[in-house]
């Protein structure tokens, strides 16, 4: 097991270095850089050796190997370098973000996790009664909602129930402090981009836990259970459940890595600093170097994920072993 | 010997899009205390179903017992309550599964899958059933039991995973153990293996036993009273020796004939039935073997024959069961 863990770390190598590759090449591929987009992007006459100086400033005259040679130096070093756009510490800038992203993607997944489960057993054991209706159609509309729009509505209720039932309309703060400092504050900020992104992700687990505990339910052994006189609690949650997690696990993880970096839109109507923004505002400058680094965090992030939901199955299912 | 079990005129079916399937039709027998009996059969003749009816295991929907009596030492079975049937299930009649390979849960160890029918129906503690684990796969020749519980059903032999199926079923001393074609999915040399044991726990234990088979070899070595099915009907009932020596009806004839046996010429080829068993949706109003049946007459197409004695304990449900008895046996 220890063997396959640490195989399964250096395989990772060459992953990330292929995506590496992709990013540096895929970004240079579209025309215009961050020095255009800078000095004559609001389309102004600007002298071009201005611009010329400002592109020998940041080495994008070098040869691209050379540049492509700074950018996996820096990984090597843990110096993610600079901004092309702003000058700051890349670092520090996703720094200031990330504990954001992760906090909404840790409470958006547990929010998934805790409607999609139960509701997708229910709707399992129940099926084809009102009850499964209801929870299918409660899982529809999380598909068909998007989650910025279902954050908008959220906003809008907050401002009108407060109103009608204490007078005075509240809205979640907006400037964000660590769970650490204010838990209350923190979770008063951030509980509804969770709800909102969480729901919509929970509807996708919803149906893949309903189809698979269905399947499952259809096993020889859930009838072998069934012949010894367990009760049905028992056999749902010690038979069933754990057979039919290996599907929605993935679906977990593989939703994680994405929340971390793709909820744009929700950040923009709850107002968050968040890693989505800053990748939106970096590919609009073409600013290269931040692309960069933020496609590969979430690739580091993805490619965990995966591995992580590997031994997930593993400790599921013993029949799947690593070696 | 008073009957522990009386099926009276079961009918199981089930309601698909196709139209309803008479699985099981009427079926009428009894179980003795400690006895074995066997329902043999082809197929899709209903002898699961008929199993499965017994601890009310039919998955509704699609199917249901729309008729009859099950009668299980005192208790009508049909007219319980969820709960008590559920303390009838596994504490007093255990079933042992056709497919050892899937009737195991595969994420459970099998010290878990053994010790949680002790724990709910006996209450027993952790240490108590684990114990009692240990116990039950000695029992059933398990090698080197205690390491076996901590193992999973895919680190074991089809044959051992059947054992401990049966260990399973034993394990609340069950006075009904109903076995679904239990060496079916086995190697040959395990079949015979996995009969001698259940056939020696049930008459030490005493427990009465109910095999499913479409093997009439194992019918005429290990049953005490045999059933032949055929299109969810009892066709032929009798004792092992009357059914094999004395078949009554052209099917359990045609049964006999279709396995291969040691004592017949090399040279003699097998004498399969031919032709398909009928839909079960769409059943005539004649017997249900009549397409099939070599002494067929023309009555045979319009009326179903009833069961009746051609001598002490034997019953058939054939027209010309009289008048053919010996042609038959000629025939063979």
């Amino acid at each position: 097991m220890y063997a396959y863990i640490i195989k399964r770390l250096i395989l990772m190598i060459p992953t990330l270095f292929g995506a590496a590759v992709l990013v540096f090449v895929l970004m240079r591929l579209v025309p215009g850089d961050v020095c255009e987009i800078k000095m004559a992007g609001d389309g102004a006459f600007v002298d071009p050796e201005a611009i010329e100086i400002c592109r020998q400033n940041l080495g994008l005259n070098d040869p691209v190997y050379v540049q492509f040679g700074q950018v996996i130096w820096g990984y090597l070093t843990f110096d993610l370098g600079t901004s092309m756009w702003t000058g700051r510490d890349i670092t520090h800038e996703i720094g200031l973000r990330f504990q954001l992203s992760l906090q909404v993607a840790f409470m958006a997944t547990l929010v998934a996790i805790l409607i999609a489960i139960p509701l997708g057993t229910i709707s399992a054991i129940k099926q084809d009664t009102w009850i499964d209706y209801v929870v299918r159609t409660f899982s529809i509309a999380g598909i068909a909602m998007p989650s910025f729009w279902l954050g908008i509505m959220i906003i809008l209720g907050l401002l009108i129930t407060t109103q009608a039932w204490f007078g005075d309309p509240w809205m979640p703060p907006i400037v964000y402090v660590s769970p650490f400092e204010d838990l209350a504050g923190n979770l008063s900020q951030l509980i509804w981009p969770a709800v909102a992104t969480g729901y919509r992700y929970s509807a996708v687990a919803t149906r893949m836990t309903r189809s698979t505990l269905l399947e499952v339910l259809r096993e020889d052994y859930v009838r072998t259970a069934r012949a010894k006189g367990l009760l049905e609690r028992v056999i749902i949650n010690r038979h069933a459940l754990k057979n039919a997690m290996l599907p929605v696990v993935t679906i977990f993880g593989i939703e994680f890595a994405f929340l971390i970096g793709g909820l744009v839109v929700t950040e923009q109507v709850f107002n968050l600093n968040g890693l989505g923004k800053l990748f939106v505002e970096s590919v609009e400058t073409s600013d290269f170097t931040m692309v960069q680094q933020l496609v590969m965090l979430v690739v580091v992030i993805f490619v965990f994920m995966n591995f992580l939901v590997d031994l997930l199955y593993a400790w599921l299912d013993p029949r799947i072993r690593y070696a | 010997m008073a009957a522990i079990l009386e099926i009276e005129n079961l009918q199981t079916q089930f309601f698909t899009s196709a139209g309803t399937v008479r699985a099981v039709d009427g079926i009428t027998y009894s179980v003795n205390h400690g006895e074995t009996v066997a329902i043999v059969g082809e197929s899709g003749c209903g002898k699961s179903v008929s199993a499965l009816s017994i601890l009310r295991l039919i998955p509704d929907p699609p199917g249901r017992v729309v008729g009859g009596h099950i009668r299980f030492m005192g208790l009508d079975i049909l007219a319980l309550s969820d709960a008590e049937i559920r303390k009838v299930r596994g504490r007093r009649i255990a079933m042992v599964f056709q497919e050892p390979m899937t009737s195991l849960n595969p994420v459970l160890t099998i010290g878990r899958q053994l010790t949680e029918t002790l724990e709910h129906h006996l209450g027993m503690g952790r240490e108590a059933s684990n114990a009692r684990a240990v116990e039950l796969l000695g029992m059933v020749g398990i090698s080197d039991p205690q390491r076996r519980l901590a193992q999973y059903p895919h680190h074991l032999s089809g044959g051992m995973r059947q054992r401990v199926m049966i260990a399973m079923a034993l394990s609340c001393e069950p006075e009904l153990i109903i076995a679904d074609e239990p060496t079916t999915a086995l190697d040959v040399t395990i079949q015979a293996q996995i009969l001698e044991l259940m056939r020696d726990l049930s008459k030490r234990l005493g427990v009465a036993l109910i095999i499913i088979t479409h093997n009439l070899g194992v019918v005429a070595r290990y049953a005490d009273r045999v059933n032949v099915m055929y299109a969810g009907k009892i066709i032929e009932q009798g004792s092992a020796l009357q059914i094999y020596h004395q078949p009554s009806h052209p099917y359990t004839l045609g049964l006999l004939n279709s396995v291969p046996r040691l004592d017949r010429p090399r040279q003699a080829k097998l004498d399969p039935i031919e032709g398909q068993p009928p839909d079960l949706t769409r059943l005539g109003a004649g017997c249900a073997f009549q397409p099939r049946c070599r002494f067929a007459v023309t009555r045979c197409a319009q009326e179903i024959p009833p069961l009746e004695t051609v001598s002490e304990g034997h019953v058939s449900a054939c027209w010309r069961r009289d008048d053919l008895g010996e042609k038959m046996r000629d025939a063979s």
